[in-house]
C-alpha cells in the first residue's frame, strides 16, 4: 500500500550531560528519605571498614612508638605486621561493605523498574537511563562513603584515646609511611580509599540492575513489581 | 478510505513460563486508519494489553509484524525506536505511570527533554498543555497531591507533549469513577477530534462505546469481530435500556 511509506523515523538524540546530572540530583533530593536509607547502607559498610583499618594503623603506630601499654601485652612477641585476628576483621568488613552496598543499590533500583519503563516509553535511550542511575549512585556512594569514613575514623580515634591516652596525638599516623616494612598507609589515605571504594561499589551495585532494567522491553520493566 | 497508520500482520505473542507457553495473541490482523478512535474490547485476559504493547513498540511480537506509518517496527534500531516512542506515540496507562518525584509540569516536559527542546520552549509548551487539560492552576503539584482524575489529565498532557500522531491508551478510566471516567473519555475524544490524532484504546468501559469510531472485539488473542460506529449506536441504546 502506497500510503504506508510516508512516515520517516529519526534517530533519537543524546541528552546534554548536565541535563542528566540535574535530573539525577533532583531525583535524589526529592526522595530524600529513601535516599538516606540507601546511603546509610553505604555509610555503615564504609564506617566499619575504615574503623577497622584505622584501628589497625593506630595500633601499629603506637607499638612502634614504644608505647608502654602495648609492649606489656601478649602482642609483644609479634611486633610488626597485621595479626590474624585483624586480617580476619578486615576481610569481614570488606565483605560486609560489598554485600551491604550491593544490596542497598539493588533494592533502590529494583523498586524503580516502572519508572525506567516509563522513561523508555517517553523516548529515553537505554544508555540515558543507565547514565542517570550511575550518576545517582555515584553521588550517593560518595556522600555515604565520606560520612562513613569520617564516622569510622572518629570511632577509632575515640577508641585509641581510651587505650593510649593523649599519646595518641603525638604518634597519630596521619600520613603514609612507605619506606617501612610493611608499608603503612596513614589515616588520610584510608579515608580517601574508603570514599573511592564506597563510590565504586555503589556505582557497580546500581549499574547492574539499572542496565538490566534498561535492556528490558518497557512493557516488561513496567510490569515488574517489587 | 483514510490512510492506514497502524497495520498488524499475523501478530503472535507467546509468554513462556517455565515449560508452559501461553499464547496471548494468536495471529492478529488489524488495520487502523488515520484519525480514528478505535477501542479494543474484550474480557480480562483476552490480550488487549498485549496487543497494546505490540502496537506501541513496548514489546516485541513472537511472530508477525507491526507497521506504523508504513515502517516495520521489527526492523528499527534502538535509537529509532526511542525516537518513535518519543515523537510518534503518546501513551496513557491505567495507573497513570507518572514519575512521582516530578511535578505535573516536569512530567509533561520530560518527553520534550528527550526531544531536545530548550528549557523555555518546554516550560511554555508544558504549561499550555496542562492548561488545555484543565490543570493550568496545578502545574507545580506533584502526583501525590493530585486526584486520580487529575493525574490522568497530567498523563494525557504528557502523551501529547511531542505532537504524536497516535495515542495509545490502556484502560485509561479503569481506576476512576463513572463521572471522572466520562470526563477523561471526553477529553481524549476532544483531542482526537481537534488534533486529528489516532486514538487506540484498550478498555472494558462501555462509556467508551459512543465515542469510538470502531470497536474491535478481542477474544482469546484473536479479533472476534469489528463493529462500526452505526452498529455501535444500537448497542449503546441496548446497554442504556438494561
Ligand atoms: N508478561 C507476561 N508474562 C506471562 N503472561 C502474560 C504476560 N502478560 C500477559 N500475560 C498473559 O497473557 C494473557 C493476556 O493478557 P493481557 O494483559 O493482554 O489481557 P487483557 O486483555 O489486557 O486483560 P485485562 O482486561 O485484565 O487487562 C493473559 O492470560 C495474561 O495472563
Ligand atoms: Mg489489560
Amino acid at each position: 500500500m502506497e500510503q504506508q511509506t510516508r512516515g520517516t523515523i529519526g534517530q533519537q538524540i543524546e541528552l546534554p550531560f548536565m541535563e542528566s546530572v540535574r535530573i539525577s540530583f533532583q531525583s535524589l533530593m526529592i526522595r530524600f528519605g529513601r535516599s538516606v536509607i540507601t546511603t546509610a547502607g553505604i555509610t555503615l559498610g564504609i564506617a566499619f571498614l575504615v574503623s577497622v583499618l584505622v584501628n589497625n594503623e593506630v595500633s601499629v603506630a603506637m607499638k612502634e612508638s614504644g608505647s608502654k601499654q602495648e609492649i606489656t601485652t601478649f602482642e609483644a612477641e609479634e611486633p610488626k605486621g597485621i595479626s590474624m585476628k585483624d586480617k580476619w576483621l578486615i576481610i569481614m568488613s570488606l565483605i560486609v561493605c560489598v554485600v551491604g552496598i550491593a544490596n542497598s543499590m539493588l533494592m533502590a533500583v529494583t523498586e524503580r523498574f516502572q519508572e525506567i519503563g516509563t522513561m523508555k516509553c517517553l523516548g529515553a535511550l537505554d544508555r540515558f537511563v543507565v547514565r542517570l542511575f550511575l550518576l545517582e549512585s555515584g553521588f550517593q556512594g560518595l556522600a555515604g562513603a565520606l560520612i562513613g569514613a569520617l564516622i569510622g575514623c572518629l570511632g577509632s580515634l575515640l577508641l585509641g584515646l581510651k587505650d593510649y591516652g593523649l599519646d595518641l596525638f603525638f604518634y597519630f599516623p596521619m600520613l603514609p609511611v612507605l619506606n617501612e616494612q610493611p608499608a603503612r598507609f596513614g589515616v588520610l589515605l584510608i579515608i580517601l580509599a574508603g570514599c573511592v571504594l564506597g563510590m565504586i561499589l555503589s556505582v557497580i551495585g546500581a549499574a547492574f540492575p539499572a542496565w538490566r532494567a534498561a535492556k528490558l522491553p518497557p512493557a516488561e520493566a513496567m510490569r515488574t513489581e517489587v | 478510505m483514510a490512510d492506514v497508520v497502524v497495520k498488524t500482520e499475523k501478530v503472535v505473542k507467546e509468554y513462556r513460563m517455565g515449560t508452559n507457553v501461553l499464547r496471548a495473541l494468536d495471529g492478529i490482523d488489524l488495520e487502523i486508519y488515520s484519525g480514528e478512535y478505535i477501542s479494543l474490547m474484550g474480557p480480562s485476559g483476552s490480550g488487549k494489553s498485549t496487543l497494546f504493547n505490540m502496537i506501541g513498540a513496548l514489546d516485541l511480537p513472537t511472530a508477525g509484524r507491526v507497521f506504523i506509518d508504513g515502517q516495520d517496527m521489527g526492523r528499527l534500531s534502538q535509537s529509532q525506536i526511542a525516537w518513535f516512542r518519543c515523537h510518534r506515540v503518546g501513551y496513557i496507562f491505567q495507573s497513570y505511570n507518572l514519575l512521582h518525584v516530578m511535578t505535573a509540569l516536569e512530567n509533561v516536559t520530560l518527553p520534550m527533554i528527550f526531544a531536545g527542546l530548550s528549557t523555555s520552549e518546554r516550560r511554555d509548551k508544558g504549561a499550555e498543555l496542562l492548561d488545555r487539560v484543565g490543570l493550568g492552576e496545578r502545574i507545580h503539584h506533584r502526583p501525590d497531591e493530585l486526584s486520580g482524575g487529575q493525574r490522568q489529565r497530567v498523563a494525557i498532557a504528557r502523551a501529547f507533549a511531542n505532537g504524536p500522531s497516535i495515542i495509545l491508551a490502556d484502560e485509561p478510566t479503569a481506576n476512576l469513577d463513572t463521572v471522572i471516567g466520562r470526563e477523561i473519555i471526553d477529553l481524549i475524544k476532544q483531542l482526537n477530534v481537534d488534533q486529528g490524532v489516532t486514538v487506540i484504546s484498550a478498555t472494558h468501559d462501555l462509556k467508551m462505546l459512543d465515542v469510538s469510531d470502531r470497536i474491535v472485539d478481542i477474544r482469546d488473542g484473536l479479533v472476534e469481530r469489528i463493529r462500526n460506529r452505526d452498529e455501535i449506536e444500537i448497542q449503546v441504546g441496548e446497554v442504556g435500556g438494561h
